[in-house]
């Protein structure tokens, strides 16, 4: 059943079809909308809980409190007083974190985000840590 | 003709991966191999005894860069087996999903890795390039091309959509109509049928002696496949053939593979058709009352088995992986034996190794020539004097 040149045709007809790559980096690469991406972080919503530490598998995440903290809101005659929200950061390791987003899944706040950044290269290793505020 | 050995790898022997084999040639023809293991040992079946059940599942998945769900999924049947936890019907159909889609990937990179061995480069690109097709509907559905983490301890992480559902039935559409066409170069070319047939031999009996799983064992005629043997997941529900081909050679291990993906397109359109509804995922507690389980799972290169033993805390006591390669090592000697130095790339791409998969500790002495396998308690007193000599005292540990 051997037939010869089978592929020729094939080969011929690529030569009108248009390039299966694409430009980048000179043109935008297309990445799904749910990609799992760098992780973002919103001081606010954070408790300081460390459940997503204790979950990540890599030691990729710390939350630390914050060096500034925020002031004690005034009190209101009458009321108790109200003890100032903790504010904390967090540090992410980039080049620890596999982009698991079990964090994402596991923070109770939802103060961690998932983001579809895939450009995370660096020539120095200290800019892999990055601090969130 | 004097006899002369030459060690083929551990730099890239046939595939970008360590791996050694001592080849005895007379003239150009083997009459002797003998495979060495252990340039790729990563320590993860230790490292998994410190990591929590869900750490040591991302820490698994790792195990290899293709089969990622394959070891997940069997790595969590034991898990929620000794947690007791009765998985959704829609987790165990995505979960299922998510496998085939993964043999197509695996096996379209096969083909493609075939292609470049015998020299038929166009084939590669060509099956390289189709192959992206089912990359994006794995990345469509999980979040990522390689590592999917689709699965979690009690079901599946994502649910898929019905716009997702209708994308990637219409990739297979595509993917259905290039195999259709691979089929042919695969069984008609003179090209590949010169570079495969009769190659790397492996007769039923010696298939079955030496234990060889997956592809390598359905080729030589072994109806063997854990989907049918004892299935898992949803695979009782599925309406599949099992492939096995008769020729014992090279070839019958490619028809094998080409066919087989015409089956997993028929099972990914089966359960996107007939995806059950309901929830995708239950609580699982993070400890794991004491037990210990094995589970087998056909991964794209064969038989997969884990084994995993648990002691009543968050984290394993002992998790052991065989990964198909290491059963299919054991052919490949048999294979290379009689045939000519210039096809032991193509016969040892053949098995579709995965070497990462395979390493486990084992210790060579260049001085004395010898390869040494190490048991628990010497593994443990190595370790102890190794660390003495750095000043930290583990013995009373
Ligand atoms: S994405 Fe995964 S690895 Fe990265 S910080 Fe979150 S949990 Fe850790
Ligand atoms: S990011 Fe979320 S999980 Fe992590 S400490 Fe803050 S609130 Fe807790």
């Amino acid at each position: 059943m051997i037939k010869p040149a089978r592929i020729f045709s094939e080969v011929i007809k690529h030569l009108f079809i248009k390039p299966a790559t694409s430009g980048y980096p000179f043109e935008k690469a297309k990445i799904m909308p749910n990609f799992r991406g760098r992780i973002d972080f919103d001081s606010p919503k954070c408790i300081g809980c460390q459940m997503c530490v204790k979950v990540c598998p890599s030691k990729a995440i710390e939350i630390r409190l914050a060096a500034i903290q925020p002031p004690a809101p005034a009190q209101v005659e009458g009321q108790p007083v109200v003890a100032a929200k903790r504010k904390f950061d967090c540090f992410m390791h980039l080049d620890h974190c596999v982009y698991c987003a079990q964090c994402v899944e596991t923070c109770p706040k939802d103060a961690l985000i998932m983001t579809q950044d895939f450009e995370l290269a660096h020539t120095s290793r200290a800019a892999l840590t990055r601090h969130y505020k | 003709m004097s006899k002369i050995t030459i060690p083929l790898g551990p730099q890239h022997p046939a595939l970008k991966e360590p791996e050694n084999f001592m080849l005895v040639l007379e003239g150009e023809q083997i009459s002797g191999a003998t495979v060495n293991l252990g340039y790729n040992h990563r320590g993860m079946e230790k490292a998994a005894e410190s990591r929590t059940y869900l750490q040591t599942m991302y820490l698994l998945e790792r195990v290899c860069g293709i089969c990622s769900h394959s070891h997940t999924t069997t790595y969590i049947t034991n898990v929620e087996e000794l947690a007791k936890a009765e998985i959704p019907q829609r987790a165990l159909a995505i979960r299922t999903l998510i496998a085939e889609l993964e043999r197509v990937h695996s096996h379209l990179l096969w083909l493609g890795v075939a292609g470049y061995e015998m020299g038929f480069e166009t084939l590669f690109m060509y099956t390289w390039r189709d192959r992206e097709q089912v990359l994006d509907c794995l990345e469509l559905l999980s979040g990522n091309r390689v590592h999917y983490s689709m699965n979690t301890i009690g079901g599946v992480r994502r649910d898929i959509s019905i716009e997702q559902k209708a994308e990637v039935s219409r990739r297979i559409k595509f993917l259905e109509e290039r195999t259709r066409y691979y089929i042919k170069i695969g069984t008609e070319e003179p090209t590949v049928a010169a570079r495969t047939a009769n190659v790397g031999m492996l007769p039923p009996a010696v298939a079955l002696e030496r234990g060889a799983v997956g592809p390598t064992a359905r080729a030589s005629g072994i109806a063997r496949d854990v989907r049918k043997d004892e299935p898992y997941l949803i695979y009782d529900q599925l309406d599949f053939k099992l492939i096995t081909h008769n020729t014992n050679d090279v070839f019958g291990r490619l028809v094998v593979r080409v066919l087989e993906l015409v089956e997993s397109y028929k099972m990914i359109h089966q359960i996107l058709n007939n995806l059950p509804e309901g929830p995708i995922a239950v609580k699982v507690p993070m400890k794991i009352a004491p037990g210990e389980a094995v589970n087998r799972y056909e991964a794209p290169r064969g038989e997969d088995i884990h084994y995993l033993k648990s002691n009543g805390t968050d984290k394993p006591e002992r998790v052991k992986v065989r990964a198909p390669t290491l059963a299919n090592l054991q052919s490949v000697a048999y294979m290379l034996e009689g045939g000519w130095l210039a096809d032991v790339p193509l016969v040892i791409a053949a098995i579709d190794p995965c070497m990462s998969c395979t390493d486990r500790a084992s210790v060579w002495d260049p001085k004395k020539g010898k390869m040494a396998l190490y048991g628990w308690e010497e593994m443990r007193k190595l370790g102890i004097e190794h660390y003495k000599k750095r000043g930290v005292n583990f013995s009373g540990l």
